[in-house]
């Protein structure tokens, strides 16, 4: 089933009525090798009965450590200070004995990956009665129906029989239902979730959300959700605080923070996250610089280094959080005059603002040409004697063609496809079934022709901690690919201090080890070394999702600019409809290993043809409480099937919204015929797979 | 954007920036120290004596140290100074040459293996499992029997016999290497299948690699020892730290400088080994905190 559904408003702020849960100058440090890390230093905040604080920031603001203070999961090397009152009992300093009896009861956690947080040798039935006869005096066949009510509020279809299939039998975002069943059974005044939704799919995150909401109002909770998605607390939380380098930076309602941010991170922050909707394409503006250490915290503002607007007095005080009037709180010495308007926190225009994101496509040669690309993996069972039980179609039929300086964004959820086409690609063997051609050649295998195509592809993958060799330090990073189509010593020492510049690094980094680098540092060193050979096609796997919101921006600005400078062609695999937005001038959407719409970005995002594609941009959360909660928003359900045995007709038919209103000739149509490309009328190049839009 | 000056370039080569950060580390030099000061002993300590190992001196049986025995002699008359010098020698170049070859082997076959895959994978562990089951202490003895204990044999005999259990471990954390994202980023810029075994394989086995070089040396000390304890090691007149030991492990209470000299020596070594061993993975190691302290600019 498939609903259009439009998010609730923010609640309007009760009268006064007593908190659930008081959060006062709470402070967590852990001992590590270099010193003391502050984790948290000194957070408060009250929740009041039913209403959702958002807590947001990036990694290492400490959210997720306050989330585990709060509820008592810290290691018992963490020093807790403060006080965390639930219902007026203050649970810091509290054994394991007696916060094990308020949480699952009075406190109830959503943690961000669902399979670790079940116990893989129980089914889920038994683990929902279990917890909730730990708080209840209940019988166990009571136990038992209560849990499968339970699975059926979160949405578990066939609750009855499903409760008693396995964590492993389930999907990622079943698993997730189950959890926040697990978290509501006992009723709890207080639910935690922590990042709910960051290791699921992007339509899945829109069903959660959902869930949630639900599980919210039957059990009429108080709700934390931490999270560093901008788009998902607009929509869901009623409050928000921001957090920075272990310090509540600011706090406000939903709509005034996004509104108007009084201090400057926060607008740093909302300038810099790409988004899927709205008119033209913005260029963003990266936050310079880098979160500080909190091993020795500075005096002053930590955010001061990276602050636009920093005064002097930022280096030397640092500011509390304090009221502004008509706006929530905020910790900054010049939120004052951000307030009223007489200070602009983004600061003066910077020299050499970024020219638009993307110009049009100048009219290169094509550098790749795929056409009917297909990949199978066979699907063996048994341990000794393999026997083949199936076959999984990875990928499908693909086609497209990228051309020199053009950007191609393959897009589509786990799953679909997108990272076994790439690697096909830099394979360069013969593929499976159809051709590839890299810069007029066609890729066969041969020995020869492999080295010389292999310095015209070269790739930057998602992790850049994991892409760099620890051992070696940057500039043998560098020159490895450089060695390896047999430059000499002084043409790599010539090479690199010229790569490093060109990524916007300083030479002098060419010394250090990868673990001396920052996240945003060690991506654009991936980046120079693909593009050392000077190569034709730049792949980008996934090139931004391991990095933080202020620090994508500068990456996707620089990657903006090498493309035009260099004439690159890229192809960018990514899940982030956002990202893609502004890296790519033509988007291809990916389900169960097939295109179903290619287009040029602004007409594929203004008017996506295809019913996944709108479903995929409707399911984004837009960072804007306003817009976000006015659009219609179409929550597609269920999940994208294993590709082991695809329908013969529309790979998409199970969970079109479409098909479920077409008539009967339509629909024997979608069930046996697989939709060719069919082109949209005015829309140069804009393409969809589909026989009912 | 600060361009920046040649004199300040870089460190090239890697060797030198791992020497630089092997040098900052005060320990491990004073392990190199102590190796060297072992290998002066074994090298030149004869010089300072008349006395050769060979040499019987029936004047002076089972006699403490004084000052013409300056380490006393043992049952035979032998000068345990003498011995020590010759022993030491014997022992460090087959305790080291044993414990550095069976490394380097089992790190080629290891990586290789795990590197390449498939059907060469499985044959090479066919081979190094059913190493493992024979038992090789007793082919040892054997094979080294029928040699008359020739000391270089010996080598060649406790390497073969020696390499399969560390290449097994090399191997099994070779595995997770090779499906790291660096090892994966390595072979789409088309680098060759040796030189990232050379290059990303091996030098992230590095501490692996030492701690099994030192211990190897600890190891070897100690089986060279027992063989030639059972008689089938270095053989008379030759003399080992391992036979010295044997001798004098029977009269610890009645002559103790008989098994203390060469038990000291043991110790030394086995302390430089380990000093040097914390020392080498230390500087290879770019996250650790000794190698890195103050080595950043």
């Amino acid at each position: 089933m498939t609903r259009t559904t439009t998010l609730p408003h923010p609640a309007p702020r009760p009268a006064a009525t007593t908190p659930v849960l008081s959060v006062r100058d709470l402070r967590i440090s852990f001992p590590s090798e270099a010193g003391t890390v502050e984790a948290v230093r000194g957070v408060s905040f009250d929740l009041l009965p039913g209403r959702t604080l958002g807590i947001v920031g990036e990694s290492g603001s400490g959210k997720s450590a306050t989330a585990m203070g709060v509820m008592g999961l810290l290691p018992p090397t963490a020093d807790v200070t403060g006080q965390v009152l639930l219902n007026g009992r203050d649970l810091v300093g509290l054994d394991d004995k007696a916060l094990s009896a308020v949480r699952g009861a009075d406190l109830g956690m959503i943690f961000q990956d669902p399979l670790s947080a079940l116990t893989p040798i129980f089914s889920v039935g038994r683990q929902l009665s279990d917890a909730l006869r730990v708080h209840q005096s209940l019988t166990k066949r009571a136990a038992w129906d209560r849990a499968v009510e339970l699975l059926d509020l979160v949405g578990i279809p066939d609750p009855r029989g499903r409760a008693r299939a396995f964590p492993h039998e389930f999907s990622g975002g079943m698993r997730q239902r189950v959890v926040i069943a697990l978290a509501i059974a006992n009723r709890p005044s207080v639910l935690i979730a922590d990042e709910p939704t960051t290791a699921l799919d992007v339509t899945v995150q829109a069903q959660i959300l959902d869930v949630l909401r639900v599980a919210r109002r039957e059990t009429g909770a108080a709700l934390v959700l931490i999270t560093h998605d901008l788009g998902v607390v607009a929509g869901h939380a009623d409050d928000i605080a921001v957090m920075y380098a272990g310090r509540t930076v600011e706090r406000a309602g939903v709509a005034e923070l996004f509104d108007r941010p009084v201090m400057p991170y926060t607008a740093g922050l909302l300038a810099a996250v790409p988004t899927v909707d709205g008119g033209e394409r913005r260029p963003l503006v990266p936050i310079g610089g880098e979160p500080p250490a909190l091993v020795d915290p500075p005096p002053g503002c930590a955010f001061a280094d990276r602050c636009r607007v920093a005064a002097d007095a930022c280096r030397t005080t640092d500011p509390a959080l304090r009221d502004i009037p008509g706006h929530g709180q905020a910790a900054c010495l010049r939120a004052g005059e951000i307030a009223d308007g007489t200070l602009d926190p983004a600061g003066p225009a910077p020299d050499g603002t970024p020219g638009p994101v993307t110009g049009p496509a100048a009219p290169g040669e094509v550098v790749l040409r795929v056409e009917d690309l297909v990949k199978t993996f066979p699907v063996t069972r048994g341990g000794v004697l393999k026997r083949r039980v199936g076959t999984v179609h990875a990928v499908n039929g693909v086609s497209f063609e990228l051309r020199a300086g053009e950007t191609l964004g393959l897009v589509g959820e786990s799953g679909s496809g997108k990272t076994t086409t790439l690697l096909e690609i830099l394979r360069l063997k013969r593929p499976e079934g159809g051709r590839i051609e890299i810069a007029g050649t066609e890729v066969a295998g041969a020995g020869a022709e492999v080295q010389k195509l292999r310095r015209e592809v070269q790739i930057v993958l998602q992790d850049p901690l994991g892409a760099l060799d620890p051992r070696l330090p940057v500039h043998h990073l560098l020159a490895e690919p450089l060695q390896a189509v047999g430059a000499d010593r002084a043409a790599v020492r010539a090479r690199v201090p010229e790569l490093l510049r060109l990524v916007g690094l300083d030479p002098a980094v060419s010394d250090r080890f990868p673990a001396a680098l920052s996240g945003g540092q060690r991506q654009r060193v991936g980046i120079a070394r693909a593009l050392a050979t000077e190569p034709k096609l730049l792949v980008l796997d996934e090139p931004l999702s391991a990095l933080d919101v202020s620090v994508q921006a500068g990456v996707i600005n620089l990657l903006a600019r090498l493309r035009r400078e260099l004439s690159l062609a890229t192809l960018v695999v990514a899940h982030d409809l956002g990202v893609v937005r502004h890296l790519a001038d033509r988007v291809a959407v990916m389900y169960l290993g097939q295109l179903v719409e290619t287009g040029p970005t602004e007409a594929l995002f203004a008017d996506p043809r295809h019913p996944y594609t709108r479903a995929l941009l409707s399911a984004v959360p837009v960072p804007d409480p306003v817009r976000e909660r006015a659009r219609e928003r179409l929550v597609l359900a269920g999940e994208q099937p294993g590709a082991t045995r695809p329908p013969e007709g529309c790979v998409f038919v199970d969970r079109c919204p479409l098909y479920r209103h077409a008539g009967a000739e339509l629909r024997r149509r979608c069930r046996t015929e697989r939709p060719a490309p069919t082109a949209v009328d005015g829309a140069p190049g804009h393409r969809h797979a589909c026989h009912a839009a | 954007m600060a361009t920046t000056p040649e004199t300040d370039a870089p460190a090239h080569r890697l060797s030198r920036l791992y020497l630089r950060r092997f040098l900052r580390n005060r320990l491990a030099v004073t392990g190199v120290a102590l190796l060297v000061l072992l290998v002066l002993f074994s090298v030149c300590g004869g010089l300072l004596t008349p006395y050769t190992y060979a040499d019987t001196d029936f004047t002076a049986l089972t006699r403490p140290p004084d000052a013409t025995h300056w380490f006393g002699t043992n049952q035979g008359g032998n000068d345990v100074y003498a011995s020590a010098v010759h022993g030491l020698r014997r022992s460090l170049v087959i305790a080291v040459s044993v414990s550095a070859l069976t490394v380097v082997v089992a790190a080629v076959i290891g990586t290789g293996a795990a590197y390449l895959g498939g059907r060469i994978e499985r044959m090479t562990l066919a081979v190094l499992h059913f190493l493992l089951v024979v038992p090789s202490f007793l082919i040892l003895a054997l094979v080294s029997h029928r040699l008359a204990g020739d000391w270089r044999v010996l080598i060649v005999v406790l390497t073969v016999f020696g390499w399969m259990s560390t290449a097994r471990v090399i191997w099994s954390v070779s595995t997770s290497l090779r499906e790291r994202d660096y090892v994966r980023a390595a072979e789409f810029m088309g680098v060759s299948a040796p030189r990232i075994v050379r290059r990303h394989l091996i030098p992230n086995l590095g501490s692996l690699l030492i701690v099994h070089l030192t211990l190897g040396v600890v190891a070897t000390v100690l089986s060279e020892t027992a063989l030639s304890f059972l008689g089938f090691g270095v053989q008379t007149p030759d003399v080992s730290l391992g036979t010295m030991l044997a001798d004098g492990a029977g009269t610890v209470t009645s002559a103790p400088w008989l098994f203390a000299f060469p038990a000291g020596l043991v110790v030394l070594l086995t302390v430089s080994m380990t000093l040097i061993g914390d020392g080498l993975r230390d500087a290879l190691d770019p996250t650790s905190v000794t190698g890195a302290a103050g080595g950043r600019r």
